[in-house]
C-alpha cells in the first residue's frame, strides 16, 4: 500500500494546492448561491416568521452542467433565489418551501433518472423544469404515469401541442417569435429572407416554424443554412447566403453561435440586415458580439426593456424588481432563462398558497391561471392552453449602441 | 458573388480554422512521441489558455498581452502538474489506461473551470481590431492573420527547438528510441514533463488567439480536442509537420464542404475523410516516419 | 499444492484441462448466484426510482459486456462504442414508432443494421497493426450522432423520436412504467447475454481471441486468423450494444434524442470496462455498477460531480490499473494468506 501512497501524494499536494487556488482566486465567481440573497431579503424581524412544519417540495431539473448550462445555470439560481426569498418572508402560509434542484447535463436519460429520483424518493408535489425540449419530451411519458405536475421551461410546441394532462410550459414559443418576425417583415415590405439555423433541438423547432408560416406571410426562403453548437466559423454559410438575393438573415440558435455569426456577417460586410431569435435575449449576446450586435433585430420578452415599457404596463414593475434582485444576488444581468424558472416556479407556489398542496390539486389550479403576469408574459392557461401565452408576450427589439432598444 | 469568389472565401475561411486545428494537432504529436499515449486533456490545455486570459483581463485589468502571458504559464503549469500527478504515477500502465486517465484529467480540469468561472463564454478583444481586410474579394478578420502567424512562428520555434537545442535534441532521442536515449544519460521522465510542458503552452497559444474569434467557455475543449486529434491523425500521428499540415487540411476541408456540399454535414465531414485516409494511408499523409525527424 | 508440484511435467495438459473445468464449475455457480440474486431484487427493491437505476445498470452491463469481448479478448478499443448502441436504439425506435413494426422484429432489423456498420468499419481498419479501430469508431462515433442529428425526416433529428410504443412479450405489452416487468425483462437479457459470454469465451474461437490478446504474433502462428478474429468480435460487442439500443428504445422514456449517445457515453463504457478489469467475466459488470452508481450518488451535487468523477477515473486507474476485480482479488488473495500465516504461526506455537 506504501507504493500506492507514494504514487499519489503528487496528486493529493496538487489537489490541496488546487482548493487553496480557488480559495483566492475564485471566490468572486464562486456559486455563493445562499449568502447574497439572505441580504437581498432580510427577514424582517417581528413581522415573518421562521416557517415551521413539513415542507412544500419542488423538484428543480435544470441542465446546470454540460452543453445547456448558459440556460440552466440561471434557472437553477432563480430557484434557489425564489426559495430563499419564500422562506425569509415565512415560507407558504407558515409551512418552508424546499426546492430540490437536479442536473441534467442536458441528458434525457440523466434527466430521466432526475424525475425518477424527485417523484419517487423526494416525492416533491411538481416539477418545474427541465431546461431542454429534448429533455422534457423524455420526461412526459413519466410525468403522465406518475401523475404530478410539470411546468417546463422549455419552448418546443410539441410539449404542449397536443394538450398532456399533466405538462406545462412556460417559455416563449417559437411560432410566437416567428409570427412576430414575419409581421415586422411584412411591415418593412421584405420578400425573400435567409434563414441559418443550429442544428440543435432549438434551432430545428425555429427552422420548421420558419418554414410553416413563410406562405402565409408572403415570404419565400431562398437560402437554407445550417450550424453546429460547436462550430467556430460560420463564414462559409454565410459566403453562400451572400451569393443569393435574400433580403434578410434570420439566425437561430442560443450560446455563442449566434454571436459569430454577427461578427461573420460585419466580416462578410453583408449588407442586408441580421434578425436572430429570442435566444440571444441576453447581455452576453451584445458582449460577444461587440460592435457587430448593433442594427440586430430580434422578437424578445420584456426582460431585457423594461425600463422602456410604459409605467401602466402589468409587468413592468415585477421585471424591474427581478433585474435587481437577480443582478444583486449573482452579480450578473438577469437574463430570459432565469425567467422562465421564475415564472414555473411562481406558477406552483401561487397553487400552493391558494390551498393547493397535492399533486392534482395544483395542477388544477395552474389549469385555471388567468391573468398571471409572469416574466416571460401574461400568463392565460387553460383546459386545452397548457401554453399559456401568446404572440403579444414578444416585443421587437433593436441593438443600438450595444443597448437594447425597443422598436415599434 | 462568382463561384469563385466562393471557394476562395471558403478557403481563407478554413484556413484560419485550419491554424487552430493545426497547433492543437501539434499538442497531441508532442505528447504522443514522448510518451506513446494520445492525450484527451489537450483540448482542455486550448480552454485553459483561452478563459485563464479572459478571466485576469476581467478580474485585474491587465492588458491583453501580459493576460496572454499569464494565460501561457498557467496552462504550462498545468501542464506539468498533470505530468506529475496523473501521467507519471500511471507510468507502465497500458495504452487504454492511460488514455482513461487523460480522459478523466480532462473532465476534472473542465469541471474545475467550470465551478471557478461558471458557465458563460468570455470575450476576449481582438488583439488589431475587427475591421475586414480584403484580399482578392475574400474578407478575412485580422485576427485571422493572429492564428495564421502564430501557427507559423510556433512551428517554426518548434522546428528550433528539436533542432538546434539540448533538450529539443534529447526529446526527438527519446522519442526515436527510448532505450538507448536513456543508455546516453538522457532522463526520460524529465523529457515527458517538457513535452507536457511544451504541448500546454502550444495549446494555451492556440486558445488565446482564437479567444477573439470565438469566444471562449469553459466547455470549449472537448471537440477542439477532438478536432485537433483528427487533424494529428490526418497528418500522421507523431509527425510534427504533418500536424501543421493536416490541421490546415482539415479546416480548410470543412469550410469547402459546408460551403459546397452541406453546412449541416460539416462535422461529419472531419471524421469522413479522417477514416478515408487512414484507409488508403494508415499512418497519414505525411506519416511513415515516426518521431519528430522533420 | 505439493502434490501438484511432484506430478511430471507431461501432465501440464491434464493440470491446465483441469483447472479450466474447475473455472467452469466456479463460473457456472457463479453465474446461478447471479440468477438468483437479480430474481430476489425486486423484493427487496420497492421504490421505482432505484428500480430504474438497476434499469439502467442492467443496460450498462450489456454494454460493457460485450465492449469487454473486443477491449479484454480482442486486445482492440473501441472509441465510438456509443454509436452502436444508438444505432441499435434508433432502427428500433423508428421501426416501431414510425412504421408501426412489432418490437421484436424490430430488434432483429436493428441486429442486423449494427451488425453490418461493425462489420463495414471492423473489415478494412482490423487488418491494420495498431489502433487504428480506435480512431476509425472515434469517427463513427461522431459521424453516427452528426447522420442522427440531421435526417431530421427520418430521426426527429435534435428535437428527438417520439411515442414510441412499448415492448411486448408473448403478445402483451410491457407496460414499460410498471419499472418492475421491464426490471425483469431487461435483466433476463442481461443474464442471457452473460451466460452467453461465458460460453463464447471459453469456446474455441474465445480461446482463440485471448491468445490474440496476450500475442498477436504467437496467434498468428498458431493459424489464427487474427484478423477475421477480430472482426467477430466487434461484430458481436455491437450486436450486444444493438440490443441495449432496443432496450433503452422502448424504456419508460420511449423517447430518443442523439444526446445519450455521444462521445461522453462512449467513454464511460470503456471506463466500465477498464475501471471494471477488462479480459474477466465480472469486471466490466463491476464497472458498470460502480460507475452508475458514482453518477447516481453524485447527482444532487451539480457542478461539483464532474470534478468529483474526473478526480476518480484518475485516482482509481493509478491505484488499480488492472481494474477493479483484479483489485479486489489480489485484496481477497493477500487476506486469505494473512489468515493462512496466521494460523501457520498458531500451529507452531
Amino acid at each position: 500500500m506504501s507504493d500506492v501512497t507514494r504514487r499519489l501524494w503528487p496528486l493529493l499536494m496538487l489537489l490541496g494546492l488546487g482548493v487553496l487556488a480557488a480559495l483566492v482566486a475564485g471566490c468572486p465567481k464562486e456559486p455563493e448561491v445562499v449568502a447574497p440573497i439572505v441580504e437581498v431579503v432580510p427577514p424582517e424581524e417581528g413581522r415573518s416568521q421562521e416557517p415551521t412544519g413539513e415542507p412544500l417540495k419542488i423538484g428543480g431539473i435544470f441542465a446546470v452542467t454540460g452543453p445547456a448550462s448558459a440556460l440552466g445555470e440561471p434557472e437553477a439560481d432563480t430557484a434557489r433565489m425564489l426559495e430563499e426569498q419564500i422562506n425569509a418572508e415565512g415560507g407558504i402560509d407558515g409551512r418552508p418551501l424546499q426546492i430540490i434542484i437536479r442536473d441534467t447535463k442536458g441528458d434525457e436519460t440523466e434527466g430521466l433518472a432526475a424525475v425518477k429520483e424527485l417523484v419517487d424518493r423526494e416525492e416533491v408535489l411538481a416539477i418545474v423544469g427541465p431546461s431542454r425540449s429534448g429533455t422534457t419530451l423524455g420526461i412526459i411519458e413519466t410525468v403522465e404515469q406518475a401523475e404530478v405536475p410539470l411546468v417546463s421551461c422549455a419552448a418546443a410546441s410539441k410539449i404542449t401541442n397536443p394538450v398532456k394532462t399533466w405538462v406545462f410550459s412556460t417559455p416563449q414559443s417559437d411560432a410566437d417569435a416567428v409570427t412576430r418576425i414575419y409581421g415586422y417583415l411584412q411591415d418593412q415590405d421584405i420578400t425573400r429572407i435567409a434563414a441559418l439555423t443550429a442544428s440543435s433541438g432549438y434551432g430545428i423547432a425555429g427552422l420548421e416554424q420558419l418554414e410553416e408560416q413563410a406562405p402565409d406571410a408572403g415570404l419565400e426562403i431562398v437560402a437554407k443554412e445550417e450550424f453546429a453548437d460547436t462550430d467556430t466559423d460560420m463564414t462559409a454559410q454565410l459566403t453562400n447566403i451572400k451569393g443569393t438575393d435574400a433580403q434578410v438573415v434570420i439566425c437561430w440558435g442560443i450560446g455563442p453561435t449566434p454571436s459569430l455569426v454577427a461578427k461573420n456577417v460585419a466580416q462578410l460586410q453583408m449588407e442586408i440586415p441580421l434578425i436572430m431569435s429570442h435566444g440571444v435575449a441576453n447581455a452576453r449576446f451584445i458582449e460577444g458580439a461587440g460592435d457587430a450586435a448593433n442594427g440586430v433585430i430580434l422578437p424578445a420578452g420584456r426582460l431585457i426593456v423594461a425600463a422602456q415599457l410604459p409605467d401602466d404596463d402589468p409587468q413592468k414593475a415585477l421585471l424591474l424588481d427581478y433585474a435587481k434582485q437577480y443582478e444583486d444576488a449573482f452579480g450578473k444581468p438577469a437574463d430570459t432563462f432565469g425567467g422562465h424558472a421564475w415564472d414555473a416556479v411562481m406558477l406552483v407556489v401561487e397553487a400552493m398558497r391558494a390551498g393547493a398542496t397535492d399533486r392534482a390539486a395544483i395542477r388544477d389550479y395552474i389549469e385555471q391561471t388567468e391573468g398571471f403576469a409572469g416574466i416571460g408574459g401574461v400568463f392565460n392557461f387553460s383546459a386545452d392552453a397548457h401554453y399559456g401565452l401568446n404572440p403579444e408576450a414578444f416585443v421587437m427589439v433593436e441593438i443600438v449602441d450595444g443597448a437594447w432598444t425597443l422598436i415599434e | 458573388m462568382t463561384l469563385a469568389e466562393q471557394i476562395w472565401q471558403f478557403f481563407l475561411s478554413g484556413l484560419t480554422t485550419g491554424g487552430t486545428y493545426a497547433l492543437i494537432a501539434l499538442g497531441f504529436s508532442l505528447v504522443y512521441n514522448a510518451t506513446g499515449v494520445i492525450n484527451f486533456a489537450q483540448g482542455e490545455f486550448v480552454m485553459l489558455g483561452g478563459m485563464i486570459t479572459a478571466a485576469s483581463m476581467t478580474a485585474w485589468g491587465l492588458p491583453l498581452w501580459s493576460a496572454a502571458l499569464i494565460g501561457i504559464a498557467g496552462t504550462t503549469l498545468v501542464g506539468i502538474a498533470l505530468d506529475r500527478a496523473a501521467i507519471r504515477p500511471a507510468r507502465g500502465a497500458s495504452i487504454v489506461v492511460l488514455i482513461i486517465i487523460t480522459v478523466g484529467a480532462s473532465i476534472f480540469i473542465r469541471g474545475v473551470a467550470g465551478i471557478i468561472w461558471g458557465p458563460d463564454e468570455r470575450v476576449v478583444p481582438a488583439f488589431s481590431g475587427e475591421a475586414p481586410i480584403g484580399i482578392f474579394g475574400a474578407n478575412i478578420t485580422p485576427q485571422s492573420l493572429w492564428v495564421l502567424g502564430a501557427t507559423l512562428v510556433t512551428a517554426i520555434a518548434m522546428w528550433l527547438t528539436f533542432e538546434y537545442t539540448v533538450i529539443g535534441k534529447a526529446m526527438r532521442a527519446c522519442a526515436i528510441n527510448p532505450q538507448a536515449a536513456r543508455l546516453c544519460g538522457i532522463e526520460l521522465s524529465r523529457m515527458i514533463s517538457w513535452s507536457l510542458a511544451l504541448a500546454a503552452a502550444i495549446g494555451a497559444i492556440a486558445g488565446i488567439v482564437l479567444a477573439p474569434i470565438t469566444m471562449t467557455q469553459y466547455n470549449v475543449g472537448t471537440m477542439l480536442g477532438l478536432k485537433g486529434f483528427c487533424a494529428a491523425m490526418l497528418g500522421g500521428l507523431g509527425n510534427g509537420l504533418g500536424a501543421i499540415a493536416g490541421g490546415l487540411l482539415l479546416g480548410v476541408l470543412e469550410a469547402l464542404g459546408a460551403g459546397l456540399i452541406s453546412s449541416q454535414y460539416k462535422d461529419a465531414i472531419a471524421f469522413v475523410v479522417l477514416i478515408a485516409v487512414l484507409l488508403v494511408r494508415p499512418s497519414g499523409i505525411l506519416g511513415g516516419r515516426r518521431g519528430g525527424e522533420e | 499444492m505439493a502434490a501438484v508440484r511432484e506430478v511430471p511435467p507431461d501432465n501440464d495438459v491434464h493440470d491446465e484441462v483441469l483447472a479450466a473445468t474447475q473455472r467452469r464449475r466456479a463460473q457456472k455457480v457463479q453465474i446461478a448466484a447471479f440468477f438468483l440474486f437479480v430474481a430476489l431484487v425486486p423484493l427487496a427493491v420497492h421504490n421505482r426510482y432505484y428500480l430504474h437505476i438497476l434499469i439502467v445498470v442492467g443496460l450498462n452491463l450489456i454494454l460493457a459486456t460485450g465492449l469487454n469481448l473486443l477491449m479484454g479478448y480482442a486486445g482492440q478499443v473501441s472509441l465510438g462504442h456509443a454509436a452502436f448502441y444508438g444505432i441499435g436504439a434508433y432502427v428500433s425506435g423508428i421501426l416501431t414508432a414510425t412504421y408501426g413494426c412489432n418490437p421484436w422484429a424490430a430488434l432483429l432489423a436493428a441486429l442486423a443494421v449494427t451488425s453490418l456498420v461493425a462489420w463495414l468499419v471492423g473489415k478494412p481498419t482490423l487488418r491494420l497493426r495498431g489502433h487504428y479501430l480506435a480512431m476509425a469508431t472515434l469517427g463513427v462515433g461522431i459521424i453516427v450522432v452528426v447522420v442522427i442529428r440531421q435526417t431530421t425526416g427520418l430521426t426527429g433529428g435534435a428535437a428527438g423520436l417520439t411515442e414510441i410504443p412499448s415492448m411486448t412479450l408473448f403478445g402483451r405489452e410491457l407496460q414499460s412504467n410498471m419499472d418492475m416487468h421491464y426490471f425483469y425483462f431487461v435483466w433476463a437479457w442481461v443474464c442471457l447475454l452473460t451466460v452467453l459470454f461465458a460460453n463464447l469465451v471459453e469456446s474455441r474461437p474465445g480461446r482463440a481471441l485471448r491468445a490474440l490478446h496476450d500475442s498477436e504474433l504467437a496467434a498468428q502462428t498458431l493459424g489464427v486468423d487474427t484478423a477475421a478474429f477480430k472482426v467477430r468480435a466487434l461484430v458481436i460487442s455491437a450486436a450486444y450494444a444493438s440490443i441495449a439500443g432496443t432496450l433503452y428504445a422502448h424504456s419508460s422514456m420511449r423517447f430518443l434524442s442523439p444526446t445519450p449517445f455521444g462521445f461522453h457515453t462512449s467513454i464511460a463504457l470503456l471506463v466500465m470496462v477498464v475501471l471494471g478489469g477488462q479480459g474477466t467475466l465480472w469486471g466490466p459488470a463491476l464497472g458498470a455498477v460502480t460507475i452508475t452508481a458514482i453518477q447516481e450518488a453524485l447527482r444532487p451535487y451539480a457542478d461539483y460531480d464532474i470534478v468529483v468523477y474526473g478526480l476518480l477515473l484518475v485516482v482509481m486507474m493509478i491505484v488499480m490499473p488492472g481494474g477493479l476485480s483484479r483489485a479486489l482479488g489480489a485484496l481477497y488473495g493477500r487476506l486469505r494468506e494473512r489468515v493462512a500465516r496466521h494460523r501457520a504461526g498458531d500451529v507452531a506455537r
